[in-house]
């Protein structure tokens, strides 16, 4: 009775339930189809930092004609929305209502400083109390200005000196952020899927107690963990592909790499994620506690330190440290590579394995925290 | 005798090292072929033990074995051989029936070939074969039960273990569930049926009466029923005098138990103590004193020591005996939920200092009519009113006059006693020193001070009822509304709070109960049986129980006279349809 | 009379949340944990990263930029890569983001007075810290040029003049902190008032409200002032660290500081308590919660700034109440914005604040019947 059928039977009878479950239970169709879409649909299109058009002031002090010429190269650019006043006091207040991003002043003499070779012929002030938009708004208008510059110099003798300066983004030369973060907001979803799913799915046998019937019958542990695992897997890589199918068509993400590689590293990735789950439901027995838990050791390691929103390499030295045991950093890495770079194995291959390892270990850690019984 | 199936030896188990054990020392067999019932009051460690044996606890010390298997070793051999129900209905609500019980036949395996035969049968038996695709969690409270019972035996299991399962089922489902397992055990199935409902426990072949981890009585009910013969006595015709006869009999040290029985009161004497008379319990000439055969209940309490003879002031200082009007009518009320109506044109009007009931089995409307009367539910006609007020056209003042206790605990477990008083005090707009009055004298009067700072989740069940009943009385409303007050509660408990609620109508308060369960009935003054949305019947008990009056049934007991008046009605509607 | 009712609620409310030391812990251990966490996580800045370097050039002016890129804050080492095959293979594995290749004619052309050229690879995977570590690389390398030719005749290139006002350091932190103030008690209140009907409902402790003689407006005030009360010393909690812990000082008004952040937490509740009347136990209330913060954080320039967004999610992220408070707490604490400037963006969200209120009230109405 207690063979190898019975157990395969025993098996498919819980998944079968645990997937009938999912898709009657309002809260898991949240979790699974409804956070999952609202988040790539956020991260596709909410988040931005291409600063698509930055507001600038221009103040001509003396509109000569060579400054005329520069205003108009600024005007022209798709980066820039300009406004213009002789004054910068007219824009000082705008500065101050975060109207504007920055102010450009070409001083009164402008053509002759910059005959001159004057630094002083052209003025910058940007708005610091957003530094990431200030720092683009720097980048964008020191391009402008070489691009004028560079323009202008056409046919007259090269300026003597200086460093010519030929930047080449690999993988991303449209330089858009919806390439890094879409890919990145896969690993939310998957985490969310694997682990925050997975905690509520089995705290609640707990919570409505009818994990006491399902303990008096034949079942054993290792099925109950297979039947709630399986069906979670299942729902990830499905997830995983409609967000593939969504990042390819809707935000025109290419995918560089192998649906393959990208099939299998997935895999791994929701392995961690099942795991992480389990365990943190072998500690939480309503689905209030799961769900902070899950959100605590899950969810919030996954947005910060992945390293796909915020920069890991500048955090202070312990919490560089502590981001070497999110898994999702690791995923994260190797999600964006396969889109943007394609199948490196040498990006693939380590982050893969630290993946493995680490979905060994949690199950390790699961198998022996749970209890056939109640006490 | 039959050989046993459960061998228990020695038996402890703690949960918190140095706490009390849930069980200590506990020695006993349970046989096959029968039901054995395990009673008790709450917390006597029943379910530990039901658990213990279902091989999903581990014993601390001592040893059970299940069918020769050890529950410490062998739990999965355990698994394969038993079949459990658990206290909370342990199926998938999210499932339909049919769902569930295929996902029950895999997990136990049950062969191919003999699952449509046993489907079918299990659904006939149950009578569940038009709700196959149900939910589960759509089912009434008895249907859920049924369903728990049939996936329970879907491999006929050896020995059967149900965890109180008749608690919130009424008394039509409950003798469904009666039939079920007696048709289980004449295939040699040994049953263990855990229950508060006392006269469950006289439909065992044997009883295991427990009280605080412990064995108080093993073996036939009926024996232990018999030891209480020249005990028992009912006393007739104190009319409306009754409930404070009642109080009166029970202050004698010589009665070791009373409660009402409608229009009488049933009082149980110390052992060796003389029969009461009209003098020594203080009752009025015309009252008619006469022996009654005992049941197993009178046993159970005389076992436990008694009914708590504690020095009981009545709750509530107002005096509402002079009222004009009616302080509780129900005209026409109705209310439809899209094509169904739930409650049709229900009228009544309750006296004051009554205690009215509203009968009727699960789903049958008296919920809703009950909370059409509480102001929770709007109705679609006709009228509610409190002390003469609409709850609907001035919601305020209405509430202000009524008590309210739901079925389940809730109060907030997370505040204290003495907080949960204080709020609802605030709560009906006392403040300054009538707000301290109003909660010392509740401390006071429920004796509640050695738990005023303890969180009122952590409280002992006798004393989380009493602080529900201080809450919903703490602005000494006129009329009281309790929605099953003592389901699944011990008999000691039980008797308690009743004595409260006595001492409360007897300055003039009205209560009005809703229930299915039988001795709450008997407390009740009217009742009126709900059924189908519409109100059947309303009379006395006794009136009720005379309606039904048949030769072949001479003493018709209350639950008789509801499920005759059921049937008939049924039977009626067949007819006319 | 009206007044009782409503204290005891309130005091209700506020035991309940404060008497379990678990209730007291989830009031203050998580923002303070996300407080320091987006202080020292959340950044954007790129800093301390290596930098990569394939060098031909055998001059000694390549050495002399190669040790300018060494010394820069931006960047904590220099790796040497001999091809650039072997750049590329270090981009591919992430080991760094940006090589800086010289070609082998760099120090003689600069020597000759010409202009050489070199070339900034970047990993485009992450665009936007590449576009930050290609600005820095630029301004190196400007600088160089411009000292160096400072010193050999020839005048050099004209360079802006670029200065930061409000953070002139442009420091991530002194950003992010302050817009803290309101982030996390919102995140705290949503939590607490959406949560705290549906646990009553769930608890069957909502009827026994209802059958006293509290008023539906009654209990949604009585849900509210708590709610309000405990966001309110966060935020105060939370400011007095900012200020005084990071030391960031607050230029504006302080009184105008209170006045936002009131008609925000009243705003947040509003949706609070709407979510939670939809709800009927904890579980719905909690993803409810989710499904609404969620949104609310990255539409608000929170995150990415609010122009950034597509034409058609600009309505979305103005209906936000984030969105206002944030360009206040910035104008406050970084910008003295002045408070008539302030008032533009209190007004939108005290309309937020009455519309979301009256909503949930409505829905109160309803759920009692």
């Amino acid at each position: 009775m207690n063979g190898t059928s019975g157990s395969m039977r025993r098996i498919r009878a819980l998944i079968v339930k645990e997937s009938l479950q999912v898709a009657r239970d309002p809260s898991s169709f949240v979790v699974a189809v409804v956070l999952p879409a609202l988040l790539l649909f956020l991260f596709g299109f909410g988040i931005s930092f291409d600063a698509a058009r930055l507001k600038i002031g221009l103040v001509l002090e003396d509109p000569t004609p060579a400054a005329r010429d520069f205003a108009t190269s600024l005007t022209n650019t798709p980066y820039f929305s300009v406004r213009e006043a002789t004054d910068r006091r007219a824009f000082v207040d705008d500065l101050a209502a975060g109207k504007i991003n920055g102010v450009v002043t070409l001083s009164g003499d402008f053509a002759e400083r910059l005959a001159r070779g004057d630094t002083a012929a052209i003025q910058l002030v940007t708005d610091g109390s957003d530094p990431n938009t200030a720092a683009l708004t720097t980048g964008y208008v020191q391009g402008a200005w070489q691009a004028w510059r560079a323009q202008r110099a056409v046919g007259a003798p090269a300026p003597p000196g200086g460093i010519e300066v030929q930047p080449r983004f690999w993988f991303n030369p449209e330089l858009e952020s919806r390439r890094f973060l879409v890919p990145g907001s896969i690993s939310l979803i998957q985490m969310m899927i694997g682990s925050l799913l997975t905690a509520l799915v089995v705290s609640r046998e707990w919570e409505r107690g009818t994990i006491e019937a399902l303990l008096a019958t034949p079942v054993g542990v290792v099925e109950f963990i297979i039947g709630k695992l399986v069906p979670n897997f299942a729902l990830g890589m499905i997830a995983m592909m409609v967000c593939v199918l969504a990042s390819i068509f809707v935000f025109g993400i290419p995918l560089r790499g192998s649906f393959l590689v990208l099939t299998l590293f997935t895999a791994a990735f929701l392995a961690v994620a099942l795991s992480l789950g389990l365990l943190i439901s072998t500690v939480a027995r309503t689905q209030f506690l799961a769900s902070q838990l899950a959100m605590l050791v899950a969810f919030l390691p996954g947005l910060y330190f992945s390293g796909f929103l915020f920069e890991i390499a500048s955090m202070p030295a312990p919490l560089q440290w502590f981001s070497t045991i999110v898994p999702a950093k690791y995923y994260v890495r190797g999600l964006q590579t396969i889109f943007l770079a394609g199948d490196i194995p040498a990006v693939i291959l380590p982050t893969g394995a630290v993946l493995l390892l680490m979905a060994t270990i949690l199950f390790a850690i699961t198998a022996r925290n749970t209890k056939q019984r109640l006490d | 005798m039959n050989a046993p199936l459960v061998r228990i030896d020695n038996l402890t188990k703690t949960f918190v090292a140095g706490a009390p054990a849930a069980i200590e020392a506990l020695t006993t067999q349970i046989r096959a072929g029968q039901v054995t019932g395990l009673v008790g009051p709450d917390g006597a460690g029943k379910t530990t033990l039901m658990r213990l044996i279902a091989a999903l606890l581990t014993p601390s010390a001592g040893r059970i074995d299940v069918l020769g298997l050890d529950v410490t070793t062998q739990g999965p051999a355990i698994h394969d051989t038993i079949g459990y129900m658990p206290q909370r209905f342990g199926l998938y609500e999210d499932l339909t029936v049919m769902e569930n019980l295929r996902l029950y036949a895999d997990l136990r395996g049950l062969p191919d070939g003999e699952r449509a035969a046993t489907y079918e049968r299990l659904l006939a038996f149950t009578d569940l074969a038009r709700f196959t695709d149900r939910l589960a969690g759509a089912l009434s409270g008895g249907m859920k039960q049924k369903l728990g019972l049939a996936c329970a035996m879907l491999r006929s299991p050896k020995l059967l273990l149900l965890d109180e399962p008749s608690v919130g089922v009424d008394p039509i489902s409950r003798r469904e569930l009666w039939r079920m397992v007696y048709a289980l055990i004449a295939d040699g199935v040994g049953v263990v049926w855990s229950t508060a409902y006392l006269d469950e426990a006289e439909n065992c072949a044997e009883v295991i009466v427990m009280n605080a981890g412990r064995v108080l009585y093993q073996g036939d009910p009926k024996a232990m029923t018999a030891q209480m013969a020249g005990r028992v006595f009912q006393a007739h015709g104190a009319g409306e005098e009754r409930r404070a006869l009642l109080a009166r009999a029970l202050a004698d040290p010589a009665v070791v138990d009373g409660v009402m029985q409608g229009e009488a009161i049933r009082l149980v004497m110390a052992e060796g103590c003389p029969p009461p008379s009209r003098e020594t319990i203080g009752a009025p000439p015309q009252t008619e004193i006469a022996p009654a055969p005992p049941r197993f209940e009178d046993a159970f309490v005389a076992a436990l020591g008694g009914i708590p003879k504690r020095a009981l002031s009545a709750p509530g200082r107002r005096d509402f005996s002079n009222g004009s009007v009616a302080p509780v009518e129900a005209k026409g009320l109705t209310r439809r939920f899209g094509d169904f109506t739930a409650a049709d044109h229900i009228t009544f009007s309750i006296r004051r200092g009554e205690i009215f009931g509203l009968l009727g089995p699960n789903g049958a409307g008296k919920s809703t009519t009950f909370k059409m009367m509480c102001g929770l539910l709007r109705p679609s006609e006709g009228e509610a009113l409190v002390d003469g007020l609409d709850l609907y056209k001035a919601p305020s003042a209405a509430r202000a006059k009524l008590g309210y206790m739901a079925q389940k605990f809730s109060l907030y477990g997370d505040l204290s006693t003495r907080q949960n008083l204080d709020f609802f005090a605030g709560a009906y707009g006392l403040s300054g020193a009538r707000r301290r009055d109003a909660v010392a004298h509740a401390i006071e009067t429920f004796d509640l001070a050695p738990y005023a700072k303890t969180n009122a989740g952590e409280l002992p069940l006798g004393y989380k009822q009493r602080l529900a009943l201080s809450c919903a009385i703490m602005h000494e409303p006129p009329v009281l509304f309790l929605d099953e007050p003592t389901s699944g509660v011990d008999p000691l408990t039980r008797r308690e709070f009743w004595a409260y609620i006595n001492a409360m109508v007897g300055r003039g308060v009205t209560v009005m109960v809703t229930t299915h369960f039988m001795d709450e009935a008997e407390y009740c003054d009217r009742v009126a049986l709900i059924y189908r949305g519409q109100a059947i019947a309303t009379g006395t008990p006794a009136e009720l129980q005379a309606s039904v009056r048949t030769p072949q049934r001479p003493t018709p007991t209350l639950e008789d006279a509801f499920i005759a008046l059921v049937e008939a009605r049924e039977n009626g509607r067949k007819e006319a349809a | 009379m009206v007044w009782t009712r409503l204290a005891a609620l309130i005091v209700k409310e506020l035991l309940a949340a404060f008497r379990d030391p678990r209730g007291r812990m989830a009031l203050v251990a998580p923002p303070l944990i996300q407080l320091f966490l987006f202080a020292y996580a959340a950044t954007l800045e790129v800093s301390h990263v290596p930098i990569g370097v394939v060098n031909q050039d055998w001059g000694a002016q390549s050495r002399q930029l190669i040790s300018r890129l060494e010394h820069a804050s931006a960047f904590s080492e220099v790796r040497l890569y001999a091809s650039e095959t072997e750049a590329r293979a270090a981009i591919d594995r992430q080991d760094v983001m940006v090589v800086v290749e010289i070609g082998q004619d760099f120090s003689r052309k600069l020597a000759a007075g010409e202009t050489p050229s070199i070339l900034v690879l970047l990993d485009g995977r992450r665009s936007n810290s590449a576009q930050i570590v290609n600005s820095y690389v630029n301004n190196i390398v400007a600088q160089y040029a411009a000292e160096f030719g400072a010193g050999r005749g020839p005048p050099p290139d004209s360079v802006i003049v670029d200065r930061s006002w409000y953070n002139p350091n442009r420091e991530y932190r002194n950003a992010m902190v302050p817009i803290l103030i309101a982030t996390l008690p919102m995140m705290t209140v949503m939590m607490i008032v959406g949560m705290s009907v549906a646990r009553e409902q769930e608890l069957g402790t909502f009827e026994q409200l209802l059958v006293s003689p509290l008023q539906p407006i009654e209990i949604v005030a009585g849900k509210s002032v708590p709610g309000l009360i405990v966001g309110l010393a966060q935020c105060g909690v939370i400011s007095l660290i900012v200020i005084y812990g990071f030391g960031i000082p607050l230029l504006g008004s302080a009184l105008v500081l209170s006045a936002a952040l009131t008609v925000f937490l009243l705003s947040i509740i509003g949706v609070a308590l709407f979510v939670s009347s939809l709800a009927t136990n904890q579980q719905q209330a909690m993803m409810g919660t989710m499904v609404v913060v969620m949104p609310a954080m990255l539409l608000s320039g929170f995150s990415s700034p609010v122009q950034n967004m597509p034409d058609w999610l600009q309505p979305l992220a103005l209906a936000n109440p984030l969105t206002h408070i944030l360009v206040v707490l910035r104008g406050l604490f970084l910008r003295d914005m002045p408070a008539a400037l302030a008032a533009q963006h209190i007004w939108p969200m005290a309309g937020m604040a009455i519309v979301t209120i009256i909503v949930a009230a409505w829905m109160f109405r309803r759920k009692v019947q």
